[in-house]
């Protein structure tokens, strides 16, 4: 499978291990990020926060002689509140209020704003401010929100329910002489994606040009821009947002606050700059949530193993609002489009139910839907293979779409672009040395149990507008535009709309225009980060960016190279088409100029030039799509093997493995730190994160201390091997791996830990796999479940 | 979050250690108390920083034990910077605490003070019958560490009395010992612990269970479960009696290695 590989191992273009070049400012302390900026003037915004989960608020006291200093709903005139609803019918709207007015919908919610010198007094001011509330029963589980007597989280609805979906594909005939029908309920828990920087905001109104300037730490600035110009009721002409260095992301930072609406709406108030930092206690306990699904799954499969219908009902506890722009229903759109993974199967039935409950919104965390999807289907294929007595690897070759089928259209219409999966998994076993494991637990005594699992699935990425527009939300990505300006110096400068923060765009889209057009990587200077400088873009998610600003920094730089070929050409006394571009240099021939003389040429010597010289000179925009929009498919195999500890419930990982397919690897490198970040991240899901909530809706886990991070100790060492099969869809072949690693782990784990306790008849389903739940299932095996 | 505003200052004295005022607080590593503080579960009027007083950084070595100031940090007892009375178990157990930077800063004193039911020198401390100095202002009185803790962050530290010292008795040449804490990750608090002490020569038996939210429990009849005449299953359920099933798996197994330590019969590094 490696005949297509294009990585070159050194080199500086297209599948070159470059080193970062943003890393030089990060790893000297040189980056700028909003908790670093200060203006002359600005004031400090703290937001005094509904200590409860569901209240009605009857009155708000504020300080006296505080007019300037203390805001509350009422104060914020012309403000609208956040407004996110999907395009799909049935949906039920919502409104997320800048700050609470009449209800409060979760613990953590805003509800008024107060702004002093320093934040330790802008904290002070909040404790003067009371809140009159009354209490009322919080919806704090989502399997009880549909129950007759739930209360309505909001009033006007008659169901807690955002949006229902069901689709049903020959379910009930595919089912038909099925040898194995195994029944599942799946659990994961809600988490906090924790980026090490928070959101911030500082917000400057300008009254000469009429122009509020946020400065946010977001993924996606234009999106921003849109959002607050509509809530604030400006122009998008006098909005610009600006997104410095920002520390992570990972879906956190793709959204719209309220926080950022209200700072601006009080930098033009007070006509001063207003800087909020989101402490971490803000972070966890009323803002950061993701998640959070319940799966009640049966699988029908063959004597072979053949599946022949998978039959779901998954309820996404989509928390009290429908957040800008991704919606409320965005994971249980996904849920039921890609819960079949990379398997053929005949029949498929799914329900899924967006419910409101009583905790902060949930917001779509790297992977989104595709981490609990994959631990529910991965574990449900060993169940599978355990009912028939089959190998976990045979139950999965018997059923995963084959390399001889590519380009696959799967029962949920996902177009699969390319790629070998069966080969993935053999490379992951092998890799993994599944044999030795099983000869292993032949033999087994004391307290410790081996086992190893596997998880396989694909990542669409890159997907566009038919995709989104089909799940509903109302920001749908389209096309994505770069531009390219060479410098008079013969510097290239890229300007992209979307956002790195993290991802290496700073390197790998350098690399791209060095493939392009031979200017150093050392020379290309990315702007991003600013609506001010940059073309309209949906922003960084959905592993977008290597594939749609890639192809559009490709297609801008082609175009850029084109128009120093026809000066060179001039230069050169040749004709353009017989000029190439290479490291610095235009060549015809024997004779050659460089590009920074073509620069010099085009910028401050064009009595050089001739006279039907093309006059848009050295700086363009161009437009990239796909071949087609429904996004390219990277895929992976991961492989764990892990010891569990009987009397603790402790698990520990032991070896990791992951065969991963990101098409052609623009900076593998990269791809690797993206895959061991995602890893790092999923082996959270799998055994640490969670954020209880008690019966009143109190979130139970506000600190790091209580909200377990995985942390260096626990990681094994991860070994990453690439296969490289190019997409057809994209300019370079490249697929989008952004999201890959954190969806894997939960599935293999779980499956490991499953094998190590088979044989003690124990099995668990909900993560995180936590002591107390391993210990739980051991002894309901046994028939002790505690109390 | 941000502390509310407080004043602060340095004692040089024991003295002005004690002189303390409603509202004021003393404080040495600030490893607890500073994040309570910011989160403002904890206010004070003043602190006072008592981290360099010469009485609370004085190791005092005798024939029967060795007496820590209470200053002593976590890093300087796992650095071997100060006498170990127990050869090399109590090194251990403070290169255990927390993470480096945590036991840069934190000391002994203010860990026991803190009383947070999980943490290390609560229950290792009991598990050597240690025994805590406290100073007031007409002198000193000492506590038992087994009567030294009252409840979950709550001691028998009155309302002028400050912490300053912990003396720890040396065992005999043949003692054994036995601590083993279950934590999920580096760094974390325990979600159970055990130690086991075993000291022939003084006639010293000693077997506690620790992180249980509560104070620490010094089981009975501590022989009959290093001679194994009863199992760590057997005696743990009627010792933690009222609480979930988890909790005595978990314990189960912390007191069942912590013997197998003491015993050298430990398998696979548990």
């Amino acid at each position: 499978m490696d005949t297509n590989v294009k990585s070159k191992p050194t080199g500086k273009g297209i599948g070159s291990s470059l080193l970062r070049q943003e890393d030089e400012r990060y790893l000297h302390g040189r980056g700028r990020f909003i908790g670093d900026i200060r203006m002359q003037g600005m004031l400090e915004l703290a937001f005094l926060r509904s200590p409860l989960a569901h209240a009605r608020i009857n009155g708000i006291e504020k300080p006296a002689d505080s007019a300037e200093r203390v805001f509350t709903a009422q104060d914020l005139v012309g403000v609208s509140g956040i407004k996110a609803d999907s395009g799909l019918p049935g949906f039920r709207s919502s409104i997320q209020p800048v700050l609470a007015a009449t209800k409060v919908r979760h613990v953590g919610e805003p509800v008024v704003a107060c702004l002093a010198e320093s934040r330790a007094r802008a904290e002070d001011l909040c404790e003067l401010v009371s809140i009159d509330f009354d209490e009322l029963p919080a919806v704090h589980d989502m399997t009880k929100a549909r129950d007759a007597d739930a209360p309505m989280v909001h009033d006007e609805w008659d169901e807690n329910v955002f949006l229902e979906s069901a689709v049903d594909i020959d379910f009930e005939a595919s089912k038909a002489g099925a040898a194995s029908v195994v029944k599942r309920t799946f659990k994961t828990a809600r988490q906090c994606m924790a980026p090490i920087e928070g959101r911030g905001v500082v917000a400057v109104w300008d009254r000469h040009l009429e122009m509020l300037t946020i400065h946010s730490a977001t993924q996606i600035p234009h999106i921003v821009r849109t959002g607050i110009a509509g809530c604030l009721g400006l122009d998008h002409g006098q909005v610009r947002i600006i997104a410095p260095d920002v520390g992570g992301g990972f879906g956190f930072k793709s959204q719209l606050l309220g926080e950022e609406i209200c700072a601006g709406w009080l930098a033009m108030k007070l006509d001063r700059p207003i800087r909020w930092l989101e402490d971490r206690r803000e972070h966890l306990s009323g803002s950061a949530n993701c998640r959070e699904h319940y799966y009640e799954v049966t699988g029908y499969a063959g004597a072979d193993g053949e599946l022949l219908a998978v039959d779901c009902e998954a309820i996404v506890d989509a928390g009290c609002y429908s957040t800008y722009p991704f919606s409320a229903c965005l994971e249980s759109a996904q849920v039921a489009s890609i819960l079949p993974g990379p398997y053929r199967l005949k029949g498929y039935r799914c329900k899924t139910w967006s419910v409101a409950t009583n905790k902060p919104p949930i917001l779509p965390y790297r992977g989104v839907a595709r981490t609990g999807v994959c631990f529910a289907m991965e574990v449900l294929m060993d169940a599978l293979a355990r009912d028939l007595k089959i190998t976990p690897e045979a139950i999965r070759r018997r059923n995963l779409v084959g390399p001889e089928a590519m380009p696959f259209t799967n029962i949920t219409n996902k177009y699969f672009d390319s790629g070998d999966y069966p080969e993935a998994l053999t490379r992951a076993l092998d890799a993994i040395d599944i044999e030795a494991t099983r000869a292993e637990q032949t033999n087994q005594i004391g307290d410790k149990r081996v086992g190893v699992g596997l998880s396989i699935f694909c990542e669409q990425g890159a997907h566009g507008t038919s995709v989104y527009h089909g799940w509903g939300i109302p920001m749908v990505p389209g096309f994505e535009q770069a531009g390219a300006r060479l410098t008079p110096d013969g510097g290239l400068e890229l300007r992209v709309g979307v956002h790195s923060h993290g991802q290496g765009l700073e390197t790998t889209l350098a690399q791209i225009a060095y493939e392009e057009i031979g200017v150093d990587p050392a020379k290309v200077k990315l702007v991003h980060g600013d609506t001010a400088y940059t073309p309209y873009s949906t922003g960084t998610w959905g592993s977008r960016c290597i594939v749609m600003a890639g192809g559009a920094v490709g297609a801008a730089s082609a175009a850029l190279g084109d128009r120093i070929k026809h000066i060179a050409a001039h230069l050169l006394q040749a004709k353009a088409e017989d000029v190439t571009l290479q490291d610095g240099m235009a060549y015809a021939g024997t004779s050659s100029v460089s590009v920074e003389e073509v620069a010099k040429t085009w910028y401050l010597k064009p009595q050089l030039l001739p006279d039907d010289v093309d006059p848009r000179g050295l700086e363009v925009t161009e437009g990239y799509k796909t071949v087609q929009d429904t996004g390219t498919f990277s895929y992976a195999c991961h492989a764990v093997k892990v010891s569990v500890d009987l009397k603790s419930g402790s698990v520990d990982l032991l070896d990791y493995v992951i065969v991963e397919d990101a098409g052609t690897m623009i900076n593998p490198m990269i791809v690797d730190g993206q895959v061991h970040g995602g890893t790092v991240q999923g082996i959270g899901t799998a055994l640490f994160e969670e954020m209880p909530f008690d019966q009143s809706g109190q979130p139970l886990a506000s600190t790091l201390a209580d909200y377990h991070l995985p942390v260096a100790g626990d990681i094994p060492p991860v070994r990453i091997f690439h296969m490289e099969t190019p997409s057809p869809l994209s300019r370079f072949g490249q697929k989008g791996i952004g999201e890959s690693g954190a969806i894997g782990p939960p599935g293999a784990i779980a499956n490991a830990v499953n094998d190590a306790l088979a044989p003690l008849g124990a099995e668990v389903g909900e993560i995180p796999l936590t002591p107390e739940r391993v210990l739980d299932a051991l002894a309901a095996a046994t028939g002790e479940k505690s109390p | 979050m941000k502390a509310a505003a407080f004043d602060f200052d340095r004692a040089d004295t024991l003295a002005e250690a004690l002189v303390s005022e409603t509202g004021d607080k003393p404080v040495a590593g600030n490893q607890s108390l500073g994040p309570m503080m910011n989160l403002r579960l904890v206010r004070a009027r003043r602190l006072i920083d008592i981290a360099t007083v010469p009485e609370l950084r004085a190791i005092v070595e005798t024939p029967e034990y060795v007496r820590f100031g209470a200053a002593t940090t976590h890093a300087e007892v796992e650095d071997g910077e100060t006498p170990d009375p127990t050869s090399g178990w109590m090194q251990a157990a403070a290169s255990n605490i927390a993470h480096r930077a945590v036991r840069n800063r934190g000391t002994m004193g203010g860990s026991l003070a803190h009383a947070d039911p999980a943490a290390d020198w609560v229950i290792v401390l009991t598990g050597l019958e240690a025994t805590v100095v406290v100073a007031r202002p007409d002198g000193e009185r000492r506590i038992r560490m087994a009567d030294f803790m009252t409840g979950p962050y709550t001691t028998a530290l009155g309302d002028n009395e400050l912490l300053v010292a912990v003396e720890v008795p040396r065992p005999g040449p043949a003692a054994r010992w036995g601590y083993w804490k279950f934590m999920r990750q580096v760094g974390e608090f325990a979600k159970a612990s055990a130690t086991v002490l075993i000291d022939p020569e003084n006639g010293r038996h000693l077997c506690a269970l620790g992180a249980l939210g509560s104070p620490p429990v010094v089981l009975p009849d501590p022989l009959a479960i290093i001679e194994r005449r009863v199992s760590a299953a057997d005696v743990v359920p009627s010792a933690l009696a009222g609480r979930p099933l988890q909790s005595f798996a978990m314990h189960i197994a912390a007191l069942e290695r912590a013997l197998a330590r003491a015993l050298g019969e430990e398998e696979d590094g548990a």
